[in-house]
């Protein structure tokens, strides 16, 4: 117990006596928490339209007008031809065209029918499977104003008239943000966890040091225990600060219990600390446990659902994802801080973060010898 | 000359000799590849959605049916109360409620018109709305279907093609991105990493006091690196060809050109950290904050660009990934030729010039 103080007292002067890591405390969750969830904005907006208006009629003006009046489109210009609209994709100043062939207005008075043309630029699929949503019912309510206006209506109340009125509910103002920012916590505390402690006692390997640790009769469970307690304390200190900031620069006050987030995080940065931990013990140099821990880092992240959702993943990674720490951390937070669920809701996923933990830290400890 | 292949045989063989390196060197593009091409998609599909069916009405059953049917929805859970919804929400079962109120039959008998309420989980506004969208579509669906071909006044129909990706498919927007990614973590962050090493080791002294002119010290480093990223650029573009079909509409070696440029531009940045750091540590913080993250952030290939506010937008135009993704997203993708990506091109040059000649010039000879 005495020879734990002692290290505990040296991890920490050499922790805090680093400015570098100190500066990392509070410039990285700063850092990550301002800047990432404004870059991180998925949301479908400013789709840019071209228009090839063949028909130059007084329907296909108040088309045009009634498209460009929302605020998901932006129009680029109007092309006499789809080749040259296609040209405005092709330098990406396009995202989509509208193509309104010549005797557009003619076909719908006389045909009872018309047709348009809708080209999206598909590479990114959300914003062309979005874009492509947004306009069509545009286009269905346009076509409803004109079989009003042209007072065609007896069919209207042959059929049966369901509306359907959507709600959001958690999140109703639709901010993107509220979906980031209690996932950019997690991949700060993951990142705290991961990367700092592997790299902190390889350093000890690299440098010689670990030798005189390993010559003292120092207990290997003392030796990590010393390890890991001061960066699961610095863990702790930085999920205040983001929760903190997060409250500050985005109003996101935690819906749910703000003590089972505190139990949550000190019961995952256990696992974390576990897992670079491992790392550590695998790794002989600085090189070798960073990539390590970046590659590991990177799958689990990428798989965590942070940015896409598991439900849509094909079932090997869903699998997958039942493995990995960083997926529950994400949901939960977001379950607590937006839905706010209870600590009854979240059980299992409490549970089986726990049972990694134990895991990678049994791991771990049967891999590190004291000698080499 | 002769100095020169001595020097690189010696970084060759650090580099070749550091099997757990080099396999997570092939590695790392390879499980990305799989990754993004496999398991990322944006596309929304397999949702839970629960039904609060209060009206218990055969119209309604009916259209319970057609969600049930739809391909978009995995489970259709049937809800009883507001209660249960609440923890449906709650435990994440469920991403989308369809409620049918309680007179939702009479309404529709009586008035001819009735609301059926969907409420989406908007905890991901993107998933929300989609599954909104696509649930309406099926409602919509149904509704239309008795009157279809009844002969509808004034009716416009909407032809969509989708360029480029008809299937939607998230790996186009990933291959190039991808590529931008491995390189700046092999490049950028192992070249710089391996010459702050030496510094910390001090063996960079007994380097610099040698008769070797420090040039050909960078260059040697520079070079185990340059090759190790054409063999995994090699990897990629393979993979991404025959494991993701993902073809190559452009010209290849405009391409494989393209892709060799910008290795140089990263090796160049990655001097340029080592030039300024003497700690591995500090090395690595510096390639990742200030390199990985901005690359995976700003040069577009996850988020959109035009989103992002004026300052970010700003910003992304330093971070070389951000041409390299438009100019090989352009090659690969599109298929055009230099024409439209030639001023692109030339801002990577002039970037690549710049950062050698400020590493070049901060390098110093001497150790403080």
């Amino acid at each position: 117990m005495r020879a734990l103080l002692f290290l505990l007292e040296k991890e920490f002067r050499q922790t805090f006596r680093n400015p570098a890591i100190l500066r990392m405390i509070f410039i990285m969750p700063a850092v990550q928490l301002l800047i990432m969830p404004l870059a991180a904005d998925y949301e479908v907006k400013n789709i840019k339209i071209c228009v090839v208006d063949q028909d130059h009629s007084q329907n296909s003006r108040l088309l045009i007008n009634k498209i460009t009046s929302t605020n998901y489109f932006t129009l680029v210009d109007y092309t006499g031809s789809y080749n040259e609209a296609l040209e405005y994709i092709e330098k990406e100043e396009a995202d989509l065209i509208l193509q309104i062939p010549n005797g557009f207005e003619r076909d719908l008075v006389r045909e009872n029918r018309a047709g348009l043309f809708l080209a999206l630029n598909a590479i990114n699929g959300v914003k062309a499977n979005l874009g492509g949503a947004y306009l069509r019912s545009i286009i269905a309510d346009f076509n409803g104003e004109v079989m009003l206006s042209e007072n065609t209506i007896p069919y209207q109340s042959a059929i049966p008239g369901i509306t359907i009125a959507p709600a959001n509910w958690f999140n109703p103002l639709m901010n993107y943000r509220y979906f980031m920012v209690p996932g950019i916590l997690v991949i700060l505390l993951t990142m705290v966890g991961a990367f700092l402690s592997s790299l902190n006692i390889v350093k000890e390997k690299e440098v010689g040091t670990i030798e005189q640790i390993n010559v003292t009769p120092i207990r290997k469970s003392d030796f990590i225990l010393g390890k890991l307690i001061p960066f699961w304390v610095l863990g702790l200190i930085i999920l205040t600060i983001g929760l903190i900031i997060s409250r500050v620069a985005y109003g996101i006050v935690p819906a749910g219990n703000i003590g089972v987030i505190y139990l949550f995080s000190a019961v995952y940065l256990v696992t974390v600390l576990g897992l670079g931990l491992l790392v550590s013990t695998l790794a002989n140099t600085q090189q070798q446990a960073m990539l390590l821990s970046f590659f590991m880092m990177m799958i689990f992240i990428l798989l965590g659902g942070l940015y896409t959702s598991i439900d849509s993943m094909p079932v090997w990674a869903k699998y997958f994802t039942k493995f990995n720490p960083v997926s529950y951390f994400i949901e939960v937070m977001r379950m607590v801080v937006l839905k706010g669920s209870t600590l009854y809701d979240i059980r299992f996923h409490l549970l089986k973060v726990m049972l990694f933990g134990v895991v990678f830290n049994a791991l771990a400890v049967w891999n590190y010898h004291k000698r080499n | 000359m002769k100095q020169f292949r001595y020097l690189f045989k010696k970084e060759f063989l650090h580099v070749w000799r550091d099997r757990r390196t080099m396999l997570i060197l092939f590695g790392m593009p390879l499980v990305q590849i799989l990754i993004f091409g496999f398991a990322l998609t944006n596309e929304v599909k397999n949702s839970g959605i629960g039904v609060m069916d209060l009206s218990h009405s055969a119209t309604s059953a009916k259209i319970t049916d057609e969600l049930k049917a739809s391909r978009y929805f995995d489970l259709v859970e049937m809800i009883p109360d507001h209660d249960a919804l609440l923890t449906a929400f709650r435990d994440g079962s469920i991403k989308l409620a369809v409620v049918f109120p309680g007179n939702f039959q009479n309404e529709l008998a009586h008035d001819s018109r009735s609301a059926v309420q969907l409420i989406g989980d908007a905890t991901d506004p993107n998933n929300s709305n989609t599954l909104i969208y696509y649930a309406t579509a099926v409602i919509m669906d149904y509704k239309d279907r008795p009157t279809a071909g009844t002969g509808m006044p004034m009716v416009i129909k909407t032809d969509l093609k989708y360029l480029y990706n008809p299937q939607l498919k998230g790996s186009y927007n990933f291959v190039p991105g991808v590529i931008a990614m491995v390189l700046m973590l092999v490049c950028a962050m192992m070249t710089s990493i391996s010459i702050v090493k030496e510094k910390e080791m001090g063996t960079m002294e007994v380097i610099l006091v040698s008769p070797v002119r420090p040039i050909l010290v960078i260059l040697a480093k520079m070079v185990p690196y340059f090759l190790l990223s054409a063999v995994n650029i090699g990897c990629i573009l393979l993979l991404s060809v025959f494991v993701l079909k993902v073809p190559i509409q452009g010209n290849l070696m405009l391409l494989i050109g393209e892709c060799l440029l910008f290795t140089i531009t990263v090796l160049a940045l990655g001097l340029l950290i080592s030039s300024a750091t003497n700690s591995q540590q500090i090395a690595m913080l510096i390639s990742l904050m200030g390199m990985f993250l901005p690359t995976v952030m700003l040069s577009g290939f996850m988020f959109p660009i035009e989103n992002m506010p004026v300052a970010l937008r700003v910003i992304s135009n330093v971070v070389p990934a951000k041409w390299f993704y438009f100019i090989v997203k352009s090659i690969m993708i599109k298929g055009v030729g230099i024409k439209y990506i030639w001023k692109e091109t030339l801002i990577l040059v002039g970037m690549t010039l710049f950062f050698m000649v400020v590493s070049i010039r901060k390098f110093k000879t001497r150790l403080e």
